[in-house]
């Protein structure tokens, strides 16, 4: 890893990452690349979030689909364990509850490969601050 | 194979699905098949808006449209009119209370967003275990503002300027903090992150670790710039092993990375973070004994002054933050006080993360402005009660808290106003109780683990909390009197008034605001004998309708203490002076012919 001697290396860094990100969805196959991000807080994993994350692996691999799956902190939603966030190329998040294995299968037959909506999806009810600083 | 250009959602949350959800998305469904679109406008059914109070809620995407209040019989309309003739139907907008406006896309409505993330800025957007996106998202650009840019003064004005407060519980001004450790002179000073996250049903802190670990490990950082500390230290409960592992994972990537160590940002400044790991102990969550645990003594809170700032860990001056307070820190340096204290309330500044639970539908992690009041977090956010139930109380703060009624409910939340309801703000844990929890109970549960939970130094609170205790269980027995209830609140006030530290100060807390705000629960005990929630078991009778009651026999065989008798075919009777009170009886019967008195 680079180690970073002073702010502007921090800000080189922070910028080519940033790049690195839009890099990944603007690459020449946008049609193809999905980002998943699974819900792994102690809450997530006990109802199951590890099992669907290794499954989504193992599916989208199979199936060849072109996909990112990473394993992120607690989204808020305690009720709907495990969720999951799916990002299709050119669309916004979407965030879906209570994913077990059925439901996953279902996600990827219907939303991932088809752009097709399935039943359980999980309005995003929160604001984040905007992370731009006022440097 | 069909490509939809429009979908409706419809909240299938608990409360809009009562309010025939259901109905909504047949008739939808049906509309579409008859305006011949089936292959266009696809129906699903989402989790809780967050908006039930003007449920059942309509999204049609796209366009981001929101219709309010809708019933079954408006389905055919919204697809005729907006989705066949894209014209949208006005009078299901909602309208806004201030403007009078109608207002159709839900980013517009202010009364949408109740939940503002700021401490949970980073959880479930990145990936814990990679430093890369933590800075890719500005991680660590407020410590290299700070210690490249701004002197320590400079910074703790900034954190003072903010409001920011300690979101532990006690709400002591964060920056005042800072500048207090940071005047004391010393060749070692320690910075500390209290972990010990303990009161029942509360997981804010874990969820923050868990998340966005290198959050608090940058505050550490600044913290230890400002105060003029080079080590810090994170004390957290060996019970959350996932968040020391993602802990561990942050520290090792930090070092690598040089954000941590020697030189950082090449200005000379030294700082590394160690793990300290708690058994478990209620009272470590307060500084002092959480202090004496580190350094390997019994975990017993000793009497302030000298507060830690002055002598803390190994006799050095420290400074005790929380994991919450912390992950404020980089974005107030970022986005500065004034932006900060633009939110929230007069005297409480920022947001407050809750963990919502009990009998409310969407339980959950949450992050609200300070002022945001009950009503809101639990009815919109939490989505209302369960089953249809009957709101009766909130617990705030834990066993050291008190619980808020519904005439509580508009109250803006902040420190200030919840003290003065007899509850507090404490680390964040909100249980939601409804028509079916016993009040003394609940006060007899928080007792319960106080006593387990107290370290046993002072007097008032190793006795006085078994008594209490002894007091309360004697009264949800239906042994109580009258004179117990004067009893139970003269001891309250006297363990308060006398206990050593913040656990006995406040552990009767419950009793009190219970017997505040529901005496008539505990006379009801204590003068009729009777639980009217239901749920004292002693005070409870079991009892079969002789109307009702076929003889069936299967209540007899199911009883496990052959309380019940009776002749086939003829109505049974139960023997109150053998039954265990189990219910087992109840639940078995077909004919609802068991019931309780």
């Amino acid at each position: 890893m680079t180690k970073v001697k002073s702010l502007d290396d921090l800000r080189k860094m922070r910028d080519d990452l940033q790049s690195k990100v839009n890099l990944r969805e603007k690459s020449d196959h946008p049609e193809k690349m999905v980002q998943i991000k699974v819900s792994m807080a102690t809450c997530g994993i006990a109802s199951g979030a590890k099992e669907t994350m290794n499954f989504l692996i193992e599916e989208l691999d199979a199936q060849a689909i072109d996909t990112v799956v990473t394993q992120t902190g607690c989204m808020g939603y305690c009720y709907a364990e495990p969720t999951i966030e799916v990002t299709l190329p050119g669309e916004k998040p979407v965030v879906f509850g209570h994913v077990d294995l059925k439901k996953a299968a279902e996600i990827v037959e219907k939303y991932i490969k088809n752009g097709e909506l399935v039943d359980g999806i999980i309005p995003v009810n929160y604001e984040t601050v905007d992370e731009k600083n006022n440097e | 194979m069909a490509k939809y250009n429009s979908h409706i959602l419809v909240c299938g949350g608990t409360g809009c699905r009562a309010s025939q959800g259901e109905e909504i998305v047949e008739n939808l469904t049906r509309a579409i098949e008859e305006n011949g679109i089936e292959n266009e406008v696809q129906v699903v059914r989402t989790g809780c808006f967050g908006f039930c109070e003007k449920g059942p809620v309509v999204k049609i995407i796209p366009d981001n449209t929101f219709y309010v209040h809708v019933s079954p019989d408006d389905a055919s309309e919204i697809i005729a009119e907006h989705l066949v003739k894209g014209r949208k139907v006005n009078r299901l907008l909602f309208v806004d209370p201030e403007t009078q406006q109608a207002v159709s896309e839900s980013k517009d409505m202010g009364f949408y967003k109740k939940q503002l993330r700021i401490a949970l800025r980073n959880c479930g957007f990145i990936n814990p275990e990679n430093i890369e996106e933590y800075i890719a998202r500005d991680g660590y650009a407020a410590l290299g503002k700070a210690l490249t840019s701004m002197t320590p003064e400079e910074v703790i004005k900034e954190i003072m300027d903010s409001g920011l407060r300690g979101r532990g519980g006690g709400g002591f001004p964060t920056g005042l903090k800072w500048d207090l450790t940071r005047k004391v002179e010393s060749d070692v000073k320690y910075v500390v992150c209290n972990a010990d996250e303990g009161d029942p049903g509360a997981f804010m802190d874990r969820s923050i670790l868990e998340g966005d670990p290198h959050s608090v490990l940058e505050a550490m950082a600044i913290n230890g710039y400002c105060t003029g500390a080079s080590n810090g230290l994170i004390y957290i409960r060996a019970e959350y092993p996932l968040a020391i592992q993602r802990l561990k994972i942050a520290i090792d990537q930090a070092r690598e990375s040089g954000l941590l160590g020697k030189d950082i940002f090449g200005t000379g400044f030294d700082f590394d973070v160690e793990m300290r790991y708690g058994a478990g102990a209620f009272v470590c969550g307060e500084e002092t004994s959480l202090i004496h645990s580190m350094e390997g003594l019994r975990g017993e809170p000793t009497v302030k002054p000298p507060f830690p700032s002055e002598k803390g860990y190994k006799g050095k001056p420290t400074n005790v933050n929380n994991v919450e307070t912390y992950a404020n820190i980089p974005v107030i340096l970022l986005k500065g006080s004034e932006w900060f204290s633009r939110i929230g309330s007069e005297k409480s500044k920022g947001t407050k993360v809750f963990a919502l639970a009990g009998k409310v539908n969407n339980v959950g992690l949450i992050e609200v402005p300070m002022g945001t009041t009950l009503r809101e977090v639990i009815f919109d956010i939490g989505g209302g009660i369960k089953d249809g139930k009957k709101f009766k109380a909130v617990q705030t703060g834990g066993p050291s808290g008190g619980c808020l009624t519904e005439k509580h409910l508009d109250i803006p939340i902040d420190y200030d106003n919840l003290l003065q309801c007899g509850s507090m703000m404490g680390s964040g844990g909100m249980i939601v109780m409804d028509e079916d929890d016993c009040m003394v109970s609940m006060a007899k549960f928080y007792l319960d683990f106080t006593v387990e939970e107290s370290c046993g130094k002072c007097a008032p609170c190793r006795i006085g909390n078994k008594r209490l205790y002894e007091m309360l269980d004697k009264i949800t027995k239906g042994n109580g009197t009258e004179e117990d209830l004067a009893r139970l609140r003269n001891l309250s006030n006297v363990i308060k008034d006398t206990s050593l530290c913040g656990l006995g100060q406040t552990s009767p807390n419950p009793v009190l605001s219970t017997m505040e705000n529901f005496p008539e629960e505990y006379l009801a005990h204590v003068k009729d004998g009777k639980c009217p929630a239901g749920q004292c078991r002693s005070l409870m009778e079991y009892v079969i309708d002789e109307d009702k009651c076929v003889g069936c026999t299967l209540c007899s065989r199911v009883c496990p203490v052959d309380a019940i008798s009776g002749d086939k075919k003829m109505p049974h009777v139960i023997d109150v002076s053998v039954c265990i009170k189990c219910g087992a009886c109840m639940e078995k019967c077909k004919f609802g012919a068991i019931s309780v008195q």
